[in-house]
């Protein structure tokens, strides 16, 4: 209850504040507001999504100068003079503007990996800066002064007062819209983003598509908040749009808690008032003017970065006691399965693989086949290329030379993305989750393509019904594979062997036919290996096929129906699982020859 | 535009590229070993360039006081983290390279008359200011995040260069300055006339990238870098102290930027801010050679250099427009073409 109740406080003051705080505060207070939007379109994109930006700033001044120009220019061409004059064209303009400039701008430097996309975005926050100071027709380094002040309902908005609750009504909407985001199939593919692309990826997320998507949402939360600016200030010129303020920006985000959408304020409040601070103070105590806040910030950053880098966010809240997380099983409509394949059917067919990294030969002239209602064991010696022909067959990666057939498709040319949809699903050697997202939300992301609901219906919660399902059947994964006691623990708390188990519940939920697994049994204890083998034999019955990577013998000989060995990246034997024990290649490979 | 004016902006394209070469090295070498992009490096040119200026105008230089200041929290900090581990013998070395030294420059600023000094003894001076800041920055604000990731580390080196603009700006103010060229000698080669100090910078350049080759490939120190920058745990296990490395790269960047802006310096008037776009023009060359590559970085600087001098006479309001446009198809470029192993999260 005591977080609702803070909450419900935190809005009784900023309802009141304007009505007893001076003109000078509520200013301060609509700084505040107008940073805290910018900062939570960060939060989104940098602290969730870990794309690293330098340049909103360029986009909070798109937006201002959009409507600037809107609702100034005397003289518009013919075709837009119906746009002119009003600020709520401007707002649509700028929304429209922004939205191209940021597709155009994602599209090229979303796909820079690493450390090339910040050094991408500070390109183009200097670029935008120094177009805003040069264009003519935007007044050039002087600005555009003039602006209409915002009339609501007939009343016109000039007093800093009454702007504050438009601006107060904006960052709450932009709170609610990125909380409904995170809380949803979409949120969750974009907390995949950060560290956790590959599996995404293998799990049917278009992770490409949910980086713009950030962007966009990013961008047009700044660019609102430009739009919001310039009719508060009523005059805008180049200056608060540069580097400097994105980076000033990103300091909130970072300061606040950047992986918090509550340290977006946080952030904007304490570095809003401490500048205000800074710069009446340090002047005078340097004896000099110019903006030496810098100073100060550069520093707190280095620290905050050094010490607390989480930001301020979490420090706070070790202070309210948490709201007990909910934890009755979810309750949906059960998803469609897709049609399961003939008993026997041939499933998975690798011709002829090769996959060469550099002079070294992973996989030489490897072929196997795997059908619906089997259990095909892929074993090996360490190093004997086992889970690069793992990564050849899911799309993780590709075969340098040979052929991969999916029920009956070609899909060697595919991704992993694309396979994933055709009902192939895995699991990782090296366990691949989001380790602070519950074990709930880690499985519901292999259900990621049973769903369809986009991010505009996620943001707005319109997609309830169909979140609901995906989670319930998540859940019943979970059960199904015996995680229910961990079902709302998060995932980094796990034992390795429960890790594991969940990512077999994760790809369950895909509704696959085929199961690629990576050494399942590799970390669990006797018991839950039963019970994993009890579970597989299950899944085999009910006619999915399954490929199995393992080293633990007896874990294979029990359950396999066929088994592959290889060495050196070549195919030694094949055949039932008591035929290849007998064969001497294998013996001679596990337990080395007579000389 | 004629033969004459185009000979003329390239004079300039390649003496301005000169300098962007040589900064883009200084990237090169402080991201292989330490991953640190470091944005900083800009300040060192505005910070080498001011210092020989406040000299020649009889001003005691800013920088002299952040030197000191420097020096006594890495001496803090240090000897605090000397006496806790109780490694009592590394308390001289401390105190000498960061309190002593610092006092000995304190004294020959203050006690004999820089003013009036030989401009090489003048340069020589600025240099022994400014250089030192480089592995103290290091030691400060880099060293205790040094397993941290690139984006952390690049962030830091944001706000590493945000807090050096706002004390370029306390220690000389707003107004720039421009330092007497070396020579005034000029050359009137038939076309075009080449003056001294473009010499001077291309020369300087090219010699100072020979002591760096040389340095590199024949030294141990060098070699050392170089393996840092290779595999850090490996050079570690090799008994390379990476905290030693990263020192000393920081550094030949302290020392490169700061000669970078004392060779300009009587060609641009220089403000506390103006290293900050010259340093990432560097960049951008920087980036064309992938930050790994030396040669092709210095090509791709002067490169840049030659683009700024020709947008300038074609369309001077957008020269800073086309130029950082410019790093996006580059960008693009590099990481197309480089196989990015996902996940460094």
């Amino acid at each position: 209850m005591r977080p609702r109740l803070l909450l419900a406080g935190f809005l009784g003051l900023l309802l009141i504040a304007p009505r007893v705080v001076s003109e000078f505060h509520v200013t301060l207070l609509n700084y505040i507001g107008l940073y805290a939007i910018v900062a939570l379109g960060l939060v989104l994109l940098t602290g969730v999504g870990g794309l690293t930006s330098f340049g909103q700033a360029a986009f909070v001044g798109l937006g201002a100068y959009t409507t600037a120009y809107l609702s100034t220019a005397q003289n518009l061409p013919g075709w837009c003079v119906a746009l002119g004059g009003s600020p709520w064209i401007g707002l649509l303009a700028g929304i429209v503007v922004t939205t191209l400039v940021a597709f155009v701008l994602g599209l090229l430097t979303l796909r820079l990996s690493g450390h090339y996309l910040p050094l991408g975005t500070i390109a183009w926050g200097i670029s935008l800066y120094f177009l805003f100071g040069n264009l003519e027709f935007l007044g050039g380094h002087t600005g555009m002064s003039g602006i209409p002040a915002l009339s609501l309902l007939g009343f016109e908005l000039r007093e800093s007062r009454s702007f504050y609750y438009v601006i107060w009504a904006v960052v709450l909407v932009a709170v609610w819209l990125t909380q409904n985001l995170l809380d949803s199939r979409e949120g969750r593919a974009i907390r995949a983003l950060k560290g956790g692309v590959v599996m995404a990826e293998a799990m049917g997320v278009d992770t490409a598509r949910s980086k713009v998507a950030v962007f966009l949402i990013a961008a047009l939360f700044a660019s609102v908040s430009g739009w919001l600016y310039a009719h508060l200030q009523r005059f805008v010129n180049p200056t608060p749009f540069g580097l400097h303020i994105g980076i000033e920006y990103l300091f909130m985000a970072v300061v606040g808690g950047s992986a918090h959408v509550w340290g977006a304020l946080v952030g904007a409040g304490v570095i809003t008032i401490l500048k205000q601070w800074l710069q009446d103070w340090l002047p005078r105590l340097l004896g000099a003017s110019g903006n030496f806040e810098m100073i100060v910030f550069g520093v707190m950053m280095i620290f905050v970065l050094q010490r607390a880098r989480d930001g301020l966010w979490p420090i706070l809240t070790r202070f309210v006691p948490r709201r007990a997380a909910k934890r009755e099983l979810p309750h949906g409509a059960l998803l469609p399965k897709k049609a399961a394949p003939e008993f026997g059917e041939v499933l998975l067919e690798a011709k002829n693989v090769f996959k060469r990294f550099g002079g070294l030969v992973a996989n030489n002239n490897m072929s196997l086949t795997v059908r619906a209602g089997e259990v095909m064991a892929l074993i090996g010696p360490n190093g004997a290329g086992k889970s690069t022909m793992f990564n050849c067959v899911s799309g993780v990666d590709s075969a340098t030379e040979g052929e991969v057939l999916f029920r009956g498709e070609v899909v060697s040319a595919l991704n992993s993305r694309e396979i994933a949809r055709l009902g192939m699903s895995r699991t990782f050697q090296h366990v691949r989750l989001l380790p602070t997202m519950t074990v709930l939300e880690n499985v519901a992301i292999g259900g990621h393509l049973r769903g369809s609901k986009g991010v505009l219906p996620a943001m707005l919660h319109l997609e309830r019904g169909e979140e609901a399902s995906l989670l319930a059947e998540a859940a019943r994964q979970i059960v199904r594979v015996g995680l229910r006691d961990s079902m709302f623990e998060l995932a980094g708390s796990l034992a390795l062997g429960q890790q594991r188990t969940l990512e077999i519940a994760r790809a369950l939920c895909a509704d696959p036919c085929l199961l690629l697994l990576d050494e399942p049994a590799a970390g669990l204890r006797y018991l839950e290996k039963e019970a994993l083998a009890e579970l597989l034999r299950k899944l085999r019955g009910e006619g999915m096929g399954i490929l199995l990577v393992e080293h633990d013998m007896d874990f294979v000989m029990g359950l396999a129906d066929r088994v592959v060995v290889m060495e050196f990246g070549e195919k030694i034997a094949e055949g039932l699982p008591e035929e290849v024990q007998c064969d001497p290649a294998v013996v001679e490979a596990y337990l080395g020859g007579v000389d | 535009m004629d033969l004459q004016i185009a000979l003329l902006l390239g004079q300039d394209g390649i003496t301005n590229g000169a300098i962007y070469a040589l900064l883009s090295l200084a990237l090169v070498l402080v991201f292989t070993v330490t991953r640190v992009i470091f944005i900083p490096q800009g300040e060192f040119v505005a910070f080498g360039a001011l210092t020989l200026a406040s000299f020649q105008a009889g001003k005691t230089p800013g920088t002299l006081w952040l030197l000191i200041g420097a020096g006594v929290a890495v001496a803090l900090v240090d000897i605090t983290l000397a006496l806790r581990s109780g490694v009592f013998r590394r308390i001289p070395g401390i105190v000498g390279w960061n309190l002593a030294y610092p006092a000995l420059a304190s004294a020959i600023v203050f006690l004999l008359k820089p003013s009036e000094f030989p401009l090489l003894a003048q340069i020589v001076l600025a240099l022994a200011l400014v250089v030192p800041l480089g592995p103290m920055l290091y030691r400060l604000a880099f060293q205790p995040l040094a397993e941290a990731s690139v984006l952390v580390l690049l962030i830091v080196a944001v706000a590493v260069h945000l807090a050096l603009v706002g004390l370029g700006l306390l220690f000389f103010g707003a107004e720039g300055s421009r330092t007497p060229a070396f020579s005034d000698a000029s050359f009137d080669l038939g076309l075009v006339n080449v003056n001294g100090q473009t010499l001077w910078v291309v020369g300087a350049s090219l010699l100072l990238i020979v002591v760096l080759g040389v340095f590199f490939e024949r030294t141990i120190y060098g070699k050392a870098l170089r393996a840092t920058a290779m595999n850090r745990t490996g050079a570690r296990l090799m008994g390379i102290s990476t905290v030693m490395a990263g020192k000393l790269s920081f550094l030949l960047a302290a020392l490169i930027g700061a000669f970078s802006g004392i060779l300009i310096a009587p060609i641009t008037t220089i403000y506390y801010d103006t290293g900050f776009l010259i340093g990432l023009k560097g960049f951008v060359g920087a980036i064309v050679g992938g930050l790994a590559s030396y040669p092709i970085a210095a090509a791709g600087a002067i490169l840049v250099g030659l683009l700024e001098a020709f947008s300038s006479f074609w369309a001077s309001a957008f020269k800073e427009v086309i130029v950082f446009t410019l790093i996006i198809p580059v960008l693009v470029w590099r990481s197309l073409t480089t196989r990015h192993v996902e996940e460094d999260e």
